[in-house]
């Protein structure tokens, strides 16, 4: 039973780790779905064998119940999974909505890179056009520069 | 009721009442400045009982400890909780003067207060597993605030940022849960016997696996690049309350654990990465030509000197790593403040343009300069105090490799914070916005908004107060490195909760 469920919660790390890379946002959702998932599996093995309900009454010294602490633990980790899954499922569609597309674009940095003239300097940005500040800055229309003797 | 738990409960509670209030926008600020305000007066109580009675502890729902949730305060977190709720509350007035809580739906005050409670569970928590449940409170709140009426291109960002913390959120529960396995606790008191009884390697692997999650949250090298990323995007009260905080909880997090579980074998590991943080993000930050990218490279670089003390290990070195948490905290949330308001008023942050501010709107000037002096690390401010603390213990210990590193990297933060002023309070705009440029006089005054920059006024004489009652402050972190070292008194504390 253990043997089966590490296993199980190493095939799951294995699938989401996988599907993170991926360069798709749902795909990456995804993955980080079936991470947490094998997490809270990971906590109910660790938390021993199977026993009985552990619900101690008078006169029950409690012996043969199920280590309690790991449910409990496992259940908060449920409900918090749930709540932020919904969140990044929200966030990516959003995403796809306000960009129409689902890949994760390039590191703002090879950005930057591409727009270095060859020889290791920035090239002075052009205010006609990129300006990847203004539109990270401002998003919703930023003051754009007016030429100074205008 | 005990005091400890309050910090966390008075923000939680007004959470809910300024959600049902919905409605009216000044009944929620209301609410949710005197939530926090009361939060910060019962960390204040805290503190003092703390400092005068010892390590304040409670276990919650009248369990035992162990099974309960426990609450600890000891002089660190007490003296972490305190900077980190005064840098709250000014900077919930600054947002409130520009006005961020009022995009619709009204969800600024609420979510802005359960980050309040998260950052205050975090510091107060007993065990790891409620340390998990802290940091999702926390994370899901700031994941809101970061992306609370962005644009597409924004969203897409902001992404990276949750996606890297809910990862280290799963890697931070499968740890616990092999904590749990190997030691059948969570509870940082018990673990506190029950760890070194573990064998050397498991140890090791587990230790190796904490610390590396908290490193993605204080983003240490190497794992600091979703950091520059995404804390630029946000409005800036929302980036300047992340910057000071979110990493620092991070930071703290890595010292409790580092000095719980006595994980010194892989004190190498802190060395070597504090040392490639602090080089590495002053490096970064000297490319950028954007204030707020400057800034946030600047975090990762100061990161790499709480690390620093806490390599060391030493009760010098812990002292310097709490004194650096205690000085960075309001600097770097007051140089963001600073940064925001530049932009407010010109319409952008990009260096080249803007210019001649010294004498268009020499407050911000002065503003800037305290705490970016301070940051440098120049006496008489804070970070003197801090960064001596740390470099004297690094001496002590013998670390010259890192000292040297720091020195670095000390030197560069000179270079960079003069690169800002330079390009933001002297000379001219290359290519002016239309706020700089309307002014036909270069010396007509800039427009700036009283209540925002008052707030970040009042924060600004906050990092004053650190070098003006310096012995005081200094003789709080030593006691506060000892007790985070001798865990006698925390166990004594939790057991009789």
């Amino acid at each position: 039973m253990s043997i089966m469920m590490s296993v199980l919660v190493a095939w799951l790390f294995a699938v989401g780790t996988y599907l993170l890379l991926q360069r798709a946002l749902t795909r990456i959702v995804l993955g980080l779905g079936l991470l947490s998932h094998g997490a809270v599996l990971l906590l109910i093995t660790v938390g021993g064998r199977a026993g009985r309900p552990p619900l101690v009454g008078k006169g029950d010294d409690g012996a043969g119940i199920a280590a309690p602490l790991p449910q409990a633990f496992a259940l908060t980790a449920i409900v918090i999974g749930f709540g932020v899954s919904a969140f990044l499922l929200a966030l990516a569609y959003r995403s796809w909505v306000g960009t129409a597309n689902d890949e994760v674009q390039d590191d703002i940095e090879d950005r930057l890179a591409q727009m270095a003239d060859g020889e290791g300097h920035f090239r002075q940005p052009d205010p006609e056009e990129d300006q990847p500040w203004d539109e990270w800055d401002d998003p919703e229309g930023a003051p754009k520069a007016t030429e100074p003797n205008s | 009721m005990s005091l400890v738990v309050l910090p966390v409960m008075l923000p939680l509670f007004a959470a809910g009442i300024t959600m049902l209030a919905m409605r009216s926008l000044v009944a929620q600020r209301v609410v949710g400045l005197t939530a926090n305000l009361a939060a910060l007066g019962t960390a204040v109580l805290l503190l003092i009982a703390v400092e005068s009675d010892g390590i304040q502890a409670q276990t919650v729902g009248a369990w035992p400890a162990g099974v309960g949730i426990t609450v600890v305060a000891d002089l660190a977190s007490a003296m972490f909780l305190v900077v980190s709720l005064v840098v709250i509350v000014l900077v919930q007035v600054y947002a409130i003067g520009q006005g961020v809580d009022e995009a619709q739906p009204r969800i600024g005050q609420p979510v802005y207060l359960v980050l309040t409670a998260g950052v205050a569970l975090s510091f107060l928590t007993g065990d790891f597993f409620n340390l998990f449940v802290a940091f999702e409170v926390m994370l899901i709140s700031s994941y809101v605030l970061l992306t609370m009426g962005a644009s597409g291109k924004a969203i897409r960002s902001g992404m990276t940022y949750v996606v890297i913390n809910v990862l280290a959120s799963t890697l931070l529960l499968a740890t616990v849960g092999l904590i749990y396995g190997a030691t059948g606790t969570v509870n940082m008191a018990e673990l506190v016997t029950r760890f070194p009884e573990l064998p050397q390697s498991t140890q090791a692997a587990l230790g190796i696996l904490l610390i590396s999650v908290f490193a993605i949250k204080a983003a240490l090298f190497p794992f600091f690049f979703w950091l520059p990323d995404s804390y630029p995007l946000a409005p800036v009260a929302v980036t300047a309350v992340f910057a000071g905080l979110l990493t620092k909880v991070g930071v703290y997090t890595m010292i409790r654990a580092t000095t719980i579980l006595q994980l010194d074998d892989i004190r190498w590991l802190l060395v070597m990465a504090a040392s490639l943080t602090m080089v590495v993000g002053v490096v970064g930050a000297i490319v950028q030509s954007d204030i707020k990218r400057i800034l946030s490279f600047h975090i990762i670089s100061q990161v790499g000197y709480m690390v620093m003390g806490l390599a060391i290990g030493t009760v010098a070195g812990l002292t310097g790593a709490v004194l650096y948490v205690v000085h960075h905290i309001p600097v770097k949330t007051a140089l963001f403040l600073v940064g925001g308001l530049i932009e407010d008023s010109t319409g952008t942050g990009q260096l080249h343009r803007l210019g001649g501010l010294v004498r268009r709107a020499p407050i911000y000037a002065v503003l800037f300069v305290i705490p970016a002096l301070s940051l440098a690390g120049m006496p008489p401010f804070s970070g003197f105090l801090a960064k001596l603390a740390v470099i004297t213990a690094g001496l002590q210990a013998e670390e010259y490799i890192m000292v040297a590193a720091s020195l670095v990297a000390s030197l560069l933060t000179i270079f960079s914070m003069s690169k800002i002023w330079a390009g933001v309070f002297w000379g001219t705009a290359d290519d002016p916005t239309p706020a700089m440029a309307s002014a036909d006089d270069e010396d007509r005054r800039l427009v700036i908004d009283p209540v925002t920059t008052a707030a970040t006024a009042a924060l600004v004489l906050c990092t004053l107060i650190v070098p003006i009652f310096g012995g005081t402050v200094f003789d709080l972190a030593e006691r506060a490195a000892m007790q985070l070292l001798d865990t006698t008194e925390y166990l004594e504390a939790v057991r009789n909760s």
